[in-house]
């Protein structure tokens, strides 16, 4: 536990050194979308790594977030930071509601009326042009504010992001090693067992469904006044999809790894600017070859490969650490 | 038009769609009878099958048929090196890796698509002329028929297959009991590979015949393959007649929203009868429940 601790402790102040040593510029832009990406891949993989169960639409939960947010204060000039609040709530009672018939799927059946769900409502983006002004988009955002502070600068909403992506690390690092997270792990591993062992098995999966989606809908208020203006293609497959590639890169399960899965798949784009199309390649291909051969992703599959080769035993990566 | 005929319009075209769902739908069946995997990538079969006909077609200047043909076997070709590559490697895959592989495959196959054609939408001609029908007041177009007649025949060539062949029995001994299969002699894994041939080939179709009225483009594969799974789910998952059923039901439905509720929805509908099919009946429209074995 000391451990983890320590572990954290770092991580915050790498957040807050990161700034000082860059001064701005273009990076530090990048590096707020980064913030958002860790806040969703951590809480996909909530969901998908602890809990097993897989979800493709979550660029919906997103997406709700995002446009709740930016109609209540761009069309009906609401308070930011109360429309963050409705927007979250709007998040998570869906996922609450979807969450009882969606989790009692199982697998392919799960993966595929997520996917549904997702594109349904991406089709809402688009069609309800009355209130999210289509696929041309939604614009005159205003951004967050404490105080006299606007955030309306790359390196305020770095610190405001990043303070909200810290918070969620934290509460998925306490939540894996609480009581749920346990019980989380073994529906995971065997539902019915769970069950058998007591563990609510139906109730917690909507649990951790509703509190992915709450997250990714804060995420999505915070992507919605950082962004100041929506368009629907942020919100659909192609993002599920990308989300689902930075958990399984970085490893099902692993918080950190999401951390690390997030920051490569954002970064990595912005450096290949050259390679812009490639990008959903390159997805496709490390979705195939993680899976295939290191499905305790790189976290946990790099360091099972060293010592792998220094004990001369080929046998990369296990399911969980 | 008096309401009648335009019910009667959207019937013909729902009909139409629905055959092509179906075809779809029965690729979806056979795979994952085969190997219990929702192939994902299925709805690729389907685009490939568009684009590399008109590939053959208008770039290299073949006659249509061969085009067809040509389109059909490559298409097969990349269903068979997806097993091999992805599939066949994989030993104790849990469902969720499954998913992610086919899912891989699925964005991979549409990427590549885009990066060596392109992402215009191209048309295809019609098979034989554009020349209206009348049809008591509605119309259909030449390649409606063509959709009904080739959709007609895979469906019967599938039936003879899979019941009276000796390959088409030892896949739905594989379906039934895979365990069992192989101990009779039956190569479990050549009937996996079989049955990424046979549902490849057959989206390829699906995607060939529909090509002249929808368009064809990288990204056609995605709905295309969502609905002729919508299409299967209704059927149960049974390459049977009830994924038929399910095709044109939800063909019918889809073009009568749009017609008579609202076109942007269009695409909504279907999700949400497949969101609402599996909520109800997980197992199909037509099939008593399996229980569950642990």
């Amino acid at each position: 536990m000391k451990r983890e601790i320590v572990k954290f402790l770092i991580l915050a102040l790498l957040v807050l050194v990161v700034p000082l040593l860059l001064k701005g510029g273009y990076l530090m832009n990048v590096l707020v979308f980064v913030g958002i990406n860790t806040m969703l891949a951590v809480a996909l993989n909530l969901l998908l790594g602890f809990a097993g169960q897989i979800s493709l639409g979550h660029a919906a939960f997103f997406g709700i977030g995002a446009y709740c947010s930016g109609i209540l204060t761009a069309t009906f000039g609401l308070n930011p930071w109360h429309a963050m609040a409705v927007a979250a709530c709007a998040g998570t009672v869906l996922a609450f509601v979807v969450g009882f018939p969606i989790l009692k799927l199982k697998g392919h059946y799960l993966a595929m009326a997520t996917l549904g769900l997702g594109i349904i409502v991406y089709i809402v983006f688009n069609e309800a042009v009355n209130l999210t002004g289509g696929p041309s988009g939604l614009s005159g955002i205003p951004n967050l504010s404490v105080g006299k502070t606007v955030f309306d600068s790359d390196t305020k909403n770095y610190y405001l992001i990043w303070g909200f992506t810290l918070a969620t690390i934290l509460l998925s690092l306490n939540l894996a090693h609480s009581r749920i997270g346990r019980a989380l792990r073994a529906i995971h591993d065997s539902e019915v067992a769970a069950r058998v062992m007591g563990v609510n098995a139906r109730l917690l999966k909507v649990r951790i469904f509703a509190l992915s989606a709450f997250i990714s809908a804060v995420a999505g208020s915070l992507y919605a006044h950082t962004m100041t203006f929506l368009s629907p293609a942020s919100f659909g497959f192609n993002f599920s999809v990308e989300l689902v590639t930075m958990v399984v890169i970085g490893g099902l399960g692993s918080i950190y790894g999401s951390l690390f899965g997030a920051v490569l798949l954002t970064l990595l784009p912005e450096m290949l600017r050259t390679f812009q199309d490639y990008d959903i390649v390159v997805y496709g291909l490390i979705l195939i070859l993680m899976t295939m051969f290191m499905p305790g992703g790189l976290v946990r599959g790099i360091p099972a490969m060293i010592g792998a080769v220094s004990a001369r035993r080929g046998n990369g990566g296990n399911e969980h650490a | 038009m008096e309401l009648h005929q335009q019910i009667l319009q959207y019937l013909l075209s729902g009909f139409s769609t629905g055959a092509i769902y179906a075809l779809i739908g029965f690729g979806f069946a056979i795979i994952y009878n085969a190997t219990t995997i929702i192939n994902f990538a299925q709805g690729e079969f389907v685009m490939l099958g568009g684009m590399l006909s008109y590939f053959f077609l208008s770039v290299v200047h073949l006659p249509l048929p061969a085009a067809v043909v040509l389109a059909v076997l490559a298409t097969t070709a990349v269903g068979i090196a997806f097993e091999r590559l992805a599939i066949r490697p994989l030993k104790n895959a849990t469902p969720l890796s499954l998913v992610i592989i086919t899912i891989g495959g699925s964005i991979l196959i549409r990427g590549l698509t885009m990066l060596i054609w392109g992402k215009d939408t191209h048309a295809l001609p019609s098979f034989s002329g554009s020349e209206p029908i009348d049809i008591g007041g509605a119309t259909i177009l030449p390649q409606n028929l063509w959709i009904f007649g080739i959709t007609i025949v895979i469906i019967v060539v599938n039936k003879l297959f899979f019941n009276y062949s000796i390959t088409g029995k030892a896949m739905r001994a594989c379906a039934t009991n895979r365990r069992a299969a192989s101990l009779v002699g039956i190569d479990v894994r050549r009937m996996v590979l079989f049955s990424f041939v046979i549902s490849s080939a057959m989206g390829s179709m699906a995607g060939i015949i529909i090509a002249p009225l929808t368009m064809t483009a990288y990204d056609v594969g995605i709905m295309l393959g969502l609905k002729g799974f919508c299409a299967a789910i209704i059927g149960g998952l049974s390459s049977g007649f009830g994924t038929v059923l399910g095709g044109l039901l939800l063909g019918v439905l889809e073009s009568l929203g749009a017609g008579l509720i609202s076109s942007g929805y269009k695409d909504a509908i279907a999700f949400v009868i497949l969101l609402l099919i599996l909520f109800i009946r997980p197992q199909g429209l037509f099939k008593k429940a399996d229980s569950e074995r642990v």
